[in-house]
């Protein structure tokens, strides 16, 4: 009985194993569980969560939060470096996102009925359109110079990077502006049945984006695209427009992360609103899976990624003994770490190296 | 001819890969002042026994025996610097130098420990002239046809005072008159002293050129024979294992299908499209069921035109009526709209998406031409796949296989899966056979008859006279960007259109 | 023979007389040409508008005020060249100018062999990274990611505030005016500068190592099959990478002798403009140090422009109008090679 019991419970965790390797998700899981595991030891009561005052609180819900800019830029990341390309202007569209929805809410004090109120300059909902509407043309504007133009990703997308901050810098005229209107600190700190309103956002954007995976053919022409551009146009797919909407919803998750940030600070600094995010958010695509070189993505595996990249500086800015800089450090060695697993060359001379006696027909 | 010692000698050599075990104990011997051929079908294990020989690959067993004395090399570079030199058939220099430094470099003459340009380009223009070329050297080798960049890389070989060059598929993009300069300076490098090893799939050059024949199939050594004492028909038994001579019987054509009433059965009708740069103003048409040939010199514009049919290039004039309704067709996705089809010449680069599945590939067009909403269900992406893979005998280990780890024949194969899924009226097929073994050639002319026998058309090109003879019921012979006439019936003979593309009339 | 001449003669020209394929050679040069032509109409436009720009100290000051990205630009060349790119010039830097102040001023150690030894460091950054990209293939835009990264949080680690450079040595280098004509002087990190450049030009030209960089940029399959030393010149370029970015970090402290774990944040974007508005394609394959030199000093003078107009000017237009430069340039690129495939093909 225990016998079979034992085989029946390998033979469910072989299937797991192999399921999640081959969805790519294994050594994201594995690397975000050690990072957990760590913190157990470390910080007693890591794993605690509580009710406080309606709201669910603890070290997990807090990485969750605020991992969420990082796993919204890198599930519009995911689908742009698929294309074989790269963003590095989601940075400086948050900023101008950011200076955007600040300057059009703003915040005057006014006196109603005795009671002293503050009103937005224009109507929320307008305000966070039109950033939203503004990022998304930003990011189509990335979209035509790659598709269109025939300039290079990296090479388009710096071109809104330098430019995006000086351009959210006029936007805010050189100023942090403040924000005073209570119902937008909802969007990034407010929360809903107890959780986080940011986590309810994420939830969305990723339910979209897996349901287009899933059930239409975007994930297919993605990859295609991403693979050989130009056997995909010749087998009757619009790459030009793919490509086109990839680097749009690149630039609106950068718009919605621009909200959060706005809303999260109460205000809107041009200069360092969403500062090395497309770097993080880079490395948290690496993380989970998707190759730079295009072609297979993995959208899990980048909120993973993400989740990795979040609870590494909260571990370390919670160990006293470690600078906060390290955290850098960290990234960097995780960094180099991940691309060397994933390297086939390297795996291939480390195999070599270990199984020195055995014969293998490489 | 034949010294008494080869200057190769290859006994029993052995190399196998993950699944796959490429040769089983080949010999091979190669002797000074030949032109010797190594032939056989893709995967008989040619490419590898070369890359064995230059230092790519790491043989498994058996010795190779260099200059008298045993050897292996441990990269190109030690064999180059050994003496054995190879030219591609994707001539690999580096587009972007000179022509003179793409001969030079890695060698470069010095004056005071920097670079000598001038002795570089006066030095290349000389190794030129023994070639029987006379170009500026300081130009960029990208401003210079494939023909002379593959002069350039034989100038290279020279240069490097090489006593063992190896041709792999050198002729696979030059014309006839290009063949001929090269197959003259291969006959006085040959006169020279140099053992020159030929790989090709064209019999014909086989014989026109080689001294020496070795045979492989399935990666064993079939035999080595002197190409004069060796008939064609027997070659290509060793070659394929079987009894072709069924094959190469003439299949029926599709005259029948053709009717007198040409208006009621049109499929394509082109009037006076031309594009600069790319054709001449030029008309066609095609009618259901039937295959209409292209024949004409690399260059003469066949494919461009297919390209312009198709919707890849615009046109900047013209017509074109599909089933005799006017038609604007500036997409590929507008001609699959149509029912057309194109299978491309280049599958590495505009055909196949080499990290998907067999599965992926087979339905990429079909689900391209139903857009991104309606995705085809999983079920249903399997039983389209398995249904081709049967009737086409696409090998593979099942349709999840990424198709790279397809032989070229087979990812051939999967590439005419994914437009016959879309069922199309008229399937262009742009070199289908190019690159691939004589079985699965017969195969895919095999194809294109009897699909044309259930109506649907295709348009054939090929470099090959006698596949496209073979097959088409009428042929275009294209000459320098443009059409110049139509040959069907009788004058359906390699020696007509020949004729015809050479001028006369 | 004749019979030879007749197809090179219609490829030559183009069929038709008069275009030819050689034009192809000459684009290159004539995108050069347009990099050095918009350095003097903005010059030009500069000593119109204003008094006192059109002197030999506002032209020496565009090589005096900017040592560092001329360093580490002509760095960033070689590895474009070769196709790839290197994120880690500003942090590496920086790093440099922190071991510098905490060996020097609080430890006491020499300049002479702290000096040394930060080439050292930034060359063995650079080998590092070299290795990763040419033995582990990883993609050199993540392997530099992660280089920079780690110089910038080891610099940070050392200390988080900048340390001031009060060493004699420092100061006198920095303090040294060498004189050139009437009251015109230069520093010595111009003569650093030029010592690079001249070094950089002989190294692409001249040398075998420079032409197999040059042969990669092609095509790197090629370059391997032709017996080039590819591996060995990949990690070389990385490591010289980081050597000039470790030299722009010691030119850096004789500008203006203090540590900052922050100096050249933000730097690579700057340095990839110049090396881009140079007319070196990011592609690889092509490009000319003496085109760096020049994006460097375009770079400059928008910046001195601004200056010269003094306040009304918001200073954020400068990174817009940098951009807009690295776009004209780009799509000149692009145009220019579509023109050349165009007249080869006819």
């Amino acid at each position: 009985m225990a016998g079979y019991n034992l085989r029946n419970i390998m033979g469910k965790i072989s299937k797991g194993f192999s399921s999640a390797s081959r969805s790519g998700l294994l050594w994201p899981l594995i690397f975000l569980g050690l990072i957990l595991l760590v913190n157990a030891v470390i910080n007693p009561g890591f794993f605690d969560i509580e009710i406080k005052d309606g709201r669910l609180s603890g070290s997990l819900i807090d990485i969750m939060n605020r991992s969420s800019y990082i796993i919204l830029l890198a599930i519009g990341m995911t689908f742009v470096v698929a294309t074989a390309g790269i963003d590095i202007s989601v940075g400086a569209v948050v900023a101008i996102s950011a200076a955007i929805s600040a300057y059009l809410i703003g915040g005057t004090l006014v006196v109603e009925n005795g009671v002293q109120q503050y009103v937005s300059f224009m109507p929320m909902p307008v305000a966070i359109i039109a950033a939203l509407l503004i990022a998304t043309a930003l990011g189509m504007w990335n979209g035509l110079l790659i598709s269109r133009m025939g300039l290079q990703p990296i090479i388009a997308t710096l071109i809104l990077m330098v430019a995006g901050r000086g351009i959210a810098q006029l936007i805010t005229s050189g100023q942090i502006i403040t924000i005073y209107y209570k119902p937008f600190f909802f969007i990034g700190g407010g929360y809903l049945f107890g959780i986080p309103f940011s986590i309810y956002i994420v939830a969305a954007v990723l339910a979209v984006v897996m349901f287009l995976k899933k059930r239409t053919a975007l994930g297919l022409f993605i990859q295609s695209v991403g693979i050989n551009k130009t056997a995909t146009r010749f087998a009757g797919i619009n790459s030009s427009n793919i490509i086109l909407w990839v680097y749009a919803f690149s630039g609106f998750c950068a718009g919605i992360v621009g909200l959060l940030v706005c809303s999260n600070n109460k205000s809107a600094d041009g200069n360092n609103a969403g500062y090395n995010m497309e770097l993080d958010a880079i490395l948290a695509v690496v993380l989970g899976g998707t190759s730079l070189a295009g072609g297979k993505f993995y959208i899990m595996g980048s909120v993973i990624g993400g989740l990795i990249i979040q609870s590494l500086t909260t571990t370390i800015f919670s160990i006293k003994e470690i600078k906060p800089e390290a955290n850098l450090v960290v990234k960097a060695v995780i960094v180099f770490v991940v691309c060397l697993i994933q390297s086939e060359s390297f795996r291939k001379k480390v195999a070599g190296v270990i199984f020195l006696r055995e014969k293998k027909s490489l | 001819m034949a010294d008494l010692k080869p200057i190769v000698e290859m006994k029993g050599v052995k190399k196998s890969f993950p699944g796959v075990q490429a040769l089983s104990g080949v010999d091979f011997r190669l002797f000074e002042g030949e032109i010797h051929a190594i032939m056989g079908q893709n995967g008989a294990g040619k490419s590898t026994l070369i890359k064995i020989l230059t230092g790519v690959y790491k043989a498994d067993g058996g010795s190779i025996v260099y200059c008298g004395s045993q050897c292996r090399f441990r990269t190109p570079l030690e064999a180059q610097k050994k003496g054995i030199s190879t030219v591609y058939q994707e001539v690999n220099l580096c587009p972007n130098l000179s022509v003179a430094e793409n001969i030079f470099i890695g060698r470069e003459p010095r004056r005071f420990g920097m670079i000598d340009w001038n002795k570089i380009n006066s030095e290349s223009e000389k190794l030129l002239k023994r070639l029987n070329v006379s170009i500026d050297v300081t130009k960029l080798l990208s401003s210079y046809s494939v023909a002379i960049q593959q002069m350039v890389a034989i100038a290279r070989v020279l240069c490097i005072s090489s006593r063992v060059l190896i041709l792999d598929e050198p002729t696979s993009s030059l014309d006839e008159q290009e063949v001929n300069e090269l197959f003259e300076v291969l006959n006085k490098l040959k006169s020279e002293g140099m053992a020159i090893l030929f790989v090709t799939h064209f019999l014909d050059q086989v014989y026109r050129i080689t001294d020496r024949i070795t045979v492989f199939r399935n990666g064993t050594f079939v035999g080595e024979y002197l190409t004069k004492d060796l008939p064609r028909v027997e070659l290509i038994f060793k070659m394929v294992g079987k009894d072709i001579s069924a094959m190469s019987a003439m299949p029926q054509k599709c005259l029948e299908n053709v009717s007198d009433n040409k208006a009621a059965d049109s499929l394509l009708e082109i009037k006076g499209m031309k594009k600069q740069g790319s054709m001449n103003e030029f008309s066609l048409d095609v009618q259901k069921g039937e295959v209409l040939g292209f024949a004409g010199l690399l260059g003469s514009g066949r494919t461009e035109t297919a390209r312009l049919i198709f919707g890849i290039d615009k046109p900047d004039q013209g017509e074109c009526l599909v089933k005799n309704e006017l038609k604007n067709i500036s997409s590929p996705s507008d001609a699959i709209e149509l029912g057309l089809a194109f299978c491309p010449e280049d599958r590495k680069t505009e055909g196949i998406i080499d990290e998907l599945s067999v599965r992926e590939n087979i339905i990429l067009a079909l689900q391209g031409s139903l857009g991104i909403m309606k995705y085809l269900p999983r079920k249903k992406q399997d039983k389209i796949a398995d249904e081709y893979i049967k009737a086409l005998g696409i090998k593979t280990a099942d349709a999840e296989c990424e198709v790279r780890t397809l032989s070229g024949g087979n990812q051939q194969k999967v590439l005419l899966a994914r437009w016959l899924a879309t069922k199309p009226s008229l399937l262009i097929l742009d070199e289908p056979t190019r690159g691939i073994d004589v079985g699965a050639k017969f195969e895919i002319q095999e194809f294109v008859m009897s699909h044309c026998k259930e109506g649907m058309s295709i348009i054939f090109i090929s470099s090959e006279l006698e596949e496209v003879i073979r097959v088409s019921s009428r042929v275009a012979v294209f000459r320098d960007r443009q059409k110049i006439s139509e040959l069907s019936g009788n004058d359906l003979k390699e020696e007509k259109i020949m004729h015809t593309i050479a001028g006369g009339q | 023979m004749n019979k030879k001449n007749i197809p090179i003669l219609s490829c030559i020209t183009g069929g038709k007389g008069g275009n030819s394929c050689g034009s192809m050679f000459n684009f290159k040069y004539l995108l050069l040409a347009a990099t050095i032509a918009l350095f003097i109409i903005m010059f030009g436009i500069g000593s119109v508008s204003f008094r006192g720009f059109f002197s030999l100290k506002v032209f020496f000051d565009l090589f005096i005020d900017n040592p560092f990205l001329f360093i580490a630009a002509i760095g960033m060349t070689f590895v474009i060249i070769t196709g790839g790119i290197d994120l880690s010039v500003g942090s590496v830097a920086a790093l440099t100018t922190m071991i510098t102040g905490t060996l020097v001023e609080i430890h006491g150690v020499s300049p002479a062999v702290v000096l040394p030894l930060v080439l050292f460091v930034g060359s063995l950054i650079g080998f590092l990274i070299g290795i990763m990209v040419h033995f582990f293939k990883i993609q050199p835009f993540i392997a530099t990611l992660g280089g920079m990264f780690l110089a910038r949080g080891i610099a940070l680690m050392i200390n988080t505030d900048s340390i001031t450079l009060n060493n004699s040595f420092f100061k006198a280098v920095s303090n040294y005016h060498i004189p050139v004509i009437g009251n015109a002087f230069i520093t010595i990190n111009v003569v650093i500068i030029l010592i690079v450049v001249i070094a950089a030009v002989i190294l692409a030209h001249y040398t075998n190592f420079g032409r197999t960089v040059y042969a990669i940029g092609g095509n790197e399959q090629s370059a391997i099959l032709m017996g080039l030393p590819v591996g060995r010149t990949k990690i070389l370029v990385y490591t010289i990478s980081g050597f000039c970015s470790a030299l722009a970090g010691v030119t850096m402290m004789f500008y203006m002798p203090s540590g900052n774990p922050l100096h050249g944040v933000g730097m690579e974007m700057d340095v990839i403009a110049a090396v881009v508005i140079g007319g070196t394609m990011l592609t690889g394959g092509s490009g000319y140090m003496l085109g760096t030199v020049f994006g460097v000093l375009i770079l400059g003078t928008i910046a001195t422009l601004i200056n010269f107009q003094g306040g009304s000017v918001n200073p954020w237009w400068i990174r817009i109008i940098n951009a807009a430069l690295i776009l004209v340039f780009c799509l000149l690129q692009i145009l220019f090679e579509k023109k050349g495939r165009k007249i080869a093909k006819s």
